[in-house]
């Protein structure tokens, strides 16, 4: 039994215990990864020829890239502290830091997306199609872009993998936080993301068959992060002391409930029944509320892998103050 | 690479926090905010007590992984040793250092938005004087030296005392010491 007294220390976002991200990053890594299955689905959806079954997927969908990126960038840079040197990340290149490989990332996937969408704009978007039309040099960019279709989408997929799953190994990477310091956050991350995008575009879509389609890869997705999850959970339950006790905050700790109840609950095992009923072919009134779910459950997984990883800890001032000792005393 | 390190009596430090007002007047440390700080350590059971008095600070490790995880290089190194600097001008404020640091001590937010810590007054340091925090001790707890230098008074104390690091477990390789 030890009892700690610190004196002159309360730092903000430090003490209690470590707070420095909160909703901004947690919307950026749910949006980063969203951006991801988007450019994924788009390009493999080309190289599939899926134009007719899937139009929405194949022409429509890669629009949506930057537009959801671009909103997560907003939040991300919300966070910054020191907003106005945000040009910082591109002054320098950091090989052994995965945020740094993330912010380039970030700067390849605009090109790519912006091609990816050129080369479906004829066909997804015609209104828009009109503008670049106009000039012969637009005329040549789009001509170029649809000539060389499949090669964008090839490039599309590792850009998109690499996004996905940047994320997870950038938290996996801090040694100082017991509840990340795992190799499964990458592809479990990257399995999320991909699952949001098929829950988006099952959404979205206006053709029955299209939905159908994206909603049994979304559920093939569902059972695969599941799986992840549960190797997750191995894998810390198994590990040292500071793993084992960061689990307790989902293990009847604060934030069980969040974990298990909204996220493993509301966000994928509902999701994945409303799922499993509706390609069996069961009438529901409420269809769209399984890819609202899964939208929901994508973003907290983020959430709650973000609160509980910044407080776990391997440095704890615990109890400064007993009141039952002062109790102990009146009597 | 000079290794600088910290080297702090538990016996002797009577937890009196002059280091840490030493520090805050040295450095011009933010109201709210320190660098270090006391930590009082009472363990066993009534009336068997141990109390040990800490002096906590950044570790300066030998593997810090608050360098290894910037994305900026806004958190380097000093002139070839292992003292741990923050340049404002490269840091984004994106707190990445903070979640690197297992110790949760290297640093605090500077109100003007980038991250701030421990320097082991390496402007002074420079000058050959002993961090603010060593010289100001009034019980002569806390030593300052290079351990890559088995003469000086910190290699020659970890030589002769018994003593430990916090959380050695951690692979970060602390550069504070404390005699036992």
């Amino acid at each position: 039994m030890e009892e700690l007294l610190v004196t002159a220390r309360s730092n903000a976002l430090i003490d209690p215990g470590l707070h420095i991200w909160t909703w901004e990053v947690a919307m950026y890594l749910f949006l980063g990864g969203m951006t991801a299955g988007i450019m994924v689905f788009a390009a493999a959806m080309t190289l599939l020829n899926k134009d007719e079954e899937a139009p929405l997927a194949t022409t429509q969908l890669a629009l949506l890239g930057p537009v959801v990126l671009s909103l997560g960038m907003t939040t991300l840079f919300l966070d910054l502290e020191h907003k106005l040197f945000v040009y910082r990340f591109y002054t320098a290149f950091m090989p052994l830091s995965p945020m740094s490989w993330g912010s380039w990332v970030l700067v390849f996937i605009y090109p790519v997306s912006l091609l990816q969408i050129l080369s479906t704009l004829r066909n997804g978007y015609p209104r828009l199609a009109v503008y670049p039309d106009r000039s012969a040099l637009g005329r040549r960019v789009l001509d170029w872009c649809e000539s060389n279709r499949r090669s964008i989408a090839m490039a599309a997929i590792p850009f998109g993998v690499a996004l996905g799953i940047y994320t997870g190994i950038l938290l996996s990477a801090f040694s100082a936080r017991p509840f990340w310091n795992t190799g499964i956050l990458g592809p479990l991350f990257l399995v999320s993301g991909l699952s949001t995008a098929a829950a988006l575009v099952a959404l979205a879509a206006r053709r029955h068959g299209e939905r159908l389609m994206f909603t049994r890869i979304d559920l093939v997705l569902i059972l695969v992060e599941l799986a992840l999850v549960a190797l997750f959970l191995i894998n810390l339950s198994t590990g040292s002391g500071v793993q084992i006790e960061a689990l307790e905050s989902i293990m009847g700790g604060p934030y069980t409930l969040l974990f298990w109840g909204l996220f493993i609950g509301a966000g994928l095992l509902v999701p994945l029944l409303l799922e499993v009923l509706e390609l069996r072919g069961v009438s529901m009134k409420v269809v769209l509320l399984a890819p609202v779910l899964v939208l929901l459950g994508g973003y907290l997984l983020r959430q709650v892998m973000l609160d509980v990883g910044q407080e776990s800890t391997w440095t704890q001032y615990p109890s400064q103050y007993n009141a039952e000792l002062l109790d102990r005393l009146h009597r | 690479m000079t290794r600088f390190a910290m080297v702090i009596d538990t016996r002797t430090c009577i937890g009196c926090g002059d280091c840490v007002v030493a520090c805050k007047t040295e450095n011009k440390v933010p109201a709210g905010l320190n660098r270090d700080w006391i930590v009082e350590a009472t363990s066993g059971t009534y009336p068997n007590l141990k109390t040990e008095f800490r002096s906590e600070r950044c570790n300066h490790c030998s593997n810090p992984t608050c360098v290894t995880l910037c994305p900026t290089g806004a958190s380097h190194l000093w002139q070839d040793s292992n003292i741990v600097l923050v340049d404002a001008d490269k840091c984004t404020g994106c707190k990445a250092c903070i979640a690197a640091c297992p110790y949760d001590a290297r640093l605090v937010m500077h109100p003007d938005g980038y991250v701030d810590k421990c320097t082991f007054c390496h402007h002074r340091v420079e000058k050959g004087l002993d961090p603010a925090c060593v010289s100001s001790c009034p019980t002569r707890c806390m030593h300052f030296g290079d351990l890559d230098d088995p003469g000086s008074e910190v290699s020659r104390l970890l030589a002769t005392r018994s003593w430990k690091v916090l959380s050695p477990e951690t692979g970060n390789e602390p550069n504070v010491y404390y005699l036992t």
